[in-house]
């Protein structure tokens, strides 16, 4: 079974979420995400400064297997991006909550969080999809 | 190996080489090149043998049985090679005066009409140089379409989530934002999710019947409805002509607007990337955005002549999209097959690349692999998947597929479509007789067996082949294109 860290949020597409003391937002794909995927060997991520809304594609990850978006879990700004996965994309694969994680927004409507799933309903999904 | 890297100075080809070499006095001196062009130098009897060489490592549909599902590798007849270089087309130029290429423009005309009738579609261009821009010149014209109806509010295409990637790809390249419709679990498009996600905001949708599932559609007409309903078209990816080919037509099943890959459904040569053929099909309402040039035909005295329409005749184009009319030698080819397997064979096509795919779908089912649609009939290529093999053996679908390999068999398309797990993708074309469909089957079985009993040689594969596993992973993240001499790596 994969690992998933039960403090972060997550959506039914696969990436995570992790909320900050700041307000803002660190958002990667999963544990699980990366396995499906096998070697990654692109990420896109979004532009500093761009806004993204909740639910819309905000970047692109590649591996030789599939191609996949990566939707923005909350609506907001982007503050700052992973740009170490430019050169080093399997970063991902080897630690997709930590060095892998892919940009962060600064959030315009925090209540949206609700709306994303806890570990244990991204749990029950992903064994359902199973 | 690279022909550059059996490169000696001063060797020479001297029989080939032209017999004048002097630099025309009417080039300008600026456009001349100062340093000599990095050009291998080898012997005639080195190429030749670098080139056989290369050819005997390669795994081609000449040699070996080709299931590449949705590539639709079929016999490419020798005959349509030989017509197309007949010297009064392949010495043709492309800008000889009308008068001088009707023989020419008369096989593109008689092309265009055959590819009408056997779709269903009121025009067509041949123009487009592949596929891909087959569907970018499409989803042009549907945008062309809604412009000149001042109808400005339509942003979105739909695409079910089975298609092709080309297909988001040519949305998004054509200024529209992309809407999944989900694919329901016996490979169905979500009729109901369909109604939810169209609207006035639809610009079209875009999807292929036979679709990626390897089924029928069986919702077309109400998703045509759907779709009509809300102001949008429909765009047909020909990808899967084949498996309908002569037997139901785009246009009777409400599509507006298609594409054809004449290299898979008309046996022209899937060359390494092309050249391609692309043509489109309209109806009635994207006639006048068609791309040009068109073969159009006049009766002038009684005589029939044939004369290229331009943006004078169809002044609403969305323009050209080649320099002269697509790839002309594989459209003559195209046109060869289309007359050689006539009215009668052109049925016998969908009929046969469905029978194959059936068979042999029925013996992967005897044989215990598990059919990822079970139940539904299979087009002209069926998908299994192999995630029990993955799960109990670790013995995954590529490497089953790399194995196959070492009973000369190329292996079907893997991981595609992305919906299904550890799937092969298998379309065997008509083309194909019943013993290579119960060799390849026989090869199954016994990798079946082998990935039960010693599953780590199975991993390994392929053992027989020019070269062992590649490092696909190490190839997408260091891209090495560019071949350099030794001394300039210093």
């Amino acid at each position: 079974m994969s690992n998933l860290p039960s403090e972060l949020r997550y959506l039914s597409s696969h990436e995570w979420l992790r909320v900050e003391d700041d307000g803002t937002a660190v958002v990667g794909i999963t544990d699980h995400a990366q396995d499906a995927m096998g070697d990654l060997v692109f990420v896109e991520t979004p532009e500093v400064g761009s806004s993204v809304s909740a639910t819309e594609e905000a970047g692109v990850v590649e591996s030789v297997k599939a191609a996949s978006d990566i939707y923005a879990p909350v609506s907001g700004e982007i503050v700052a991006i992973n740009e170490a996965l430019e050169d080093a994309p399997e970063t991902v694969n080897q630690d997709p909550y930590g060095d892998g994680w892919m940009f962060r927004i600064k959030m315009s409507d925090p209540s949206e969080v609700e709306q994303t799933l806890s570990a244990d309903d991204y749990k029950a999904l992903i064994e359902e999809e199973a | 190996m690279l022909i550059y890297e059996s490169s000696q100075p001063g060797r020479r080809a001297k029989s080939q080489a032209p017999a004048n070499t002097e630099t025309p006095a009417s080039i300008p001196a600026s456009l001349l090149r100062k340093q000599k062009a990095l050009l291998p130098e080898t012997g005639e009897m080195q190429v030749v043998r670098h080139y056989t060489n290369l050819s005997r490592r390669n795994f081609s549909i000449d040699t070996h049985f080709y299931p590449l599902g949705s590539c639709t590798m079929k016999y490419n007849p020798r005959g349509a090679h030989r017509a197309a270089l007949l010297p009064g087309f392949a010495g043709r130029h492309p800008l000889a005066p009308e008068v001088h290429s009707q023989g020419f423009l008369s096989c593109m005309y008689e092309l265009q009409e055959i590819l009408k009738d056997v779709t269903g579609m009121k025009g067509v261009s041949l123009t487009p140089m592949a596929g891909a821009q087959g569907e970018f010149a499409g989803v042009a014209m549907i945008r062309a379409y809604h412009e000149a109806r001042n109808d400005h509010e339509r942003t979105e295409i739909l695409i079910p989530n089975a298609a092709h990637g080309t297909n988001p790809a040519t949305a998004v390249m054509c200024g529209y934002k992309v809407r999944e419709v989900p694919v329901l679990d016996n490979g169905d498009v979500d009729v109901a999710a369909l109604k939810e996600l169209a609207g006035p905001q639809t610009a079209g949708l875009m999807m292929t019947n036979p679709s990626t599932c390897g089924v029928f559609e069986r919702s077309i007409k109400e998703i045509a409805e759907i779709v009509h309903e809300a102001g949008g078209l429909l765009y047909y990816d020909g990808a899967n002509l084949n498996a309908i080919l002569g037997k139901v037509r785009p246009g009777d099943m409400g599509f507006d607007v298609m594409h054809m890959n004449l290299h898979k459904t008309f046996a022209t040569p899937h060359g390494g990337g092309g050249p391609g053929a692309g043509p489109i099909g309209v109806g009635e309402r994207l006639l006048p955005y068609m791309p040009t040039p068109i073969v159009g035909k006049e009766d002038k005295d009684g005589e029939e002549t044939y004369r290229w329409l331009t943006d004078q005749d169809i002044p609403d184009t969305i323009g050209k999209l080649s320099a002269y009319m697509g790839n002309a030698g594989v459209l003559l080819r195209a046109y060869y097959y289309a007359r050689v397997l006539g009215r009668e064979g052109m049925h016998r096509v969908g009929e046969f690349s469905t029978l194959n795919a059936n068979y042999m779908m029925k013996k992967c089912e005897e044989a215990g692999f598990q059919l990822a649609y079970p139940g539904r009939r299979a087009t002209h290529e069926f998908i299994i998947t192999l995630s029990d093999q993955a799960k109990n053996l670790g013995v995954t679908a590529m490497d089953f597929a790399k194995r196959l390999l070492d009973y000369g068999y190329h292996a079907p398309t893997t991981y595609f479509p992305l919906l299904v797990p550890e799937c092969w993708l298998i379309e065997p074309t008509e083309t194909e007789a019943p013993d290579a469909l119960d060799g390849f089957i026989e090869a199954m079985k016994s990798i079946q067996k082998e990935a039960e009993e010693n599953a780590e040689m199975v991993k390994g594969a392929p053992y027989t082949q020019p070269v062992r596993r590649l490092d696909d992973v190490k190839a997408a993240r260091e891209l090495d294109l560019v071949w350099k001499p030794a001394a300039s790596e210093e």
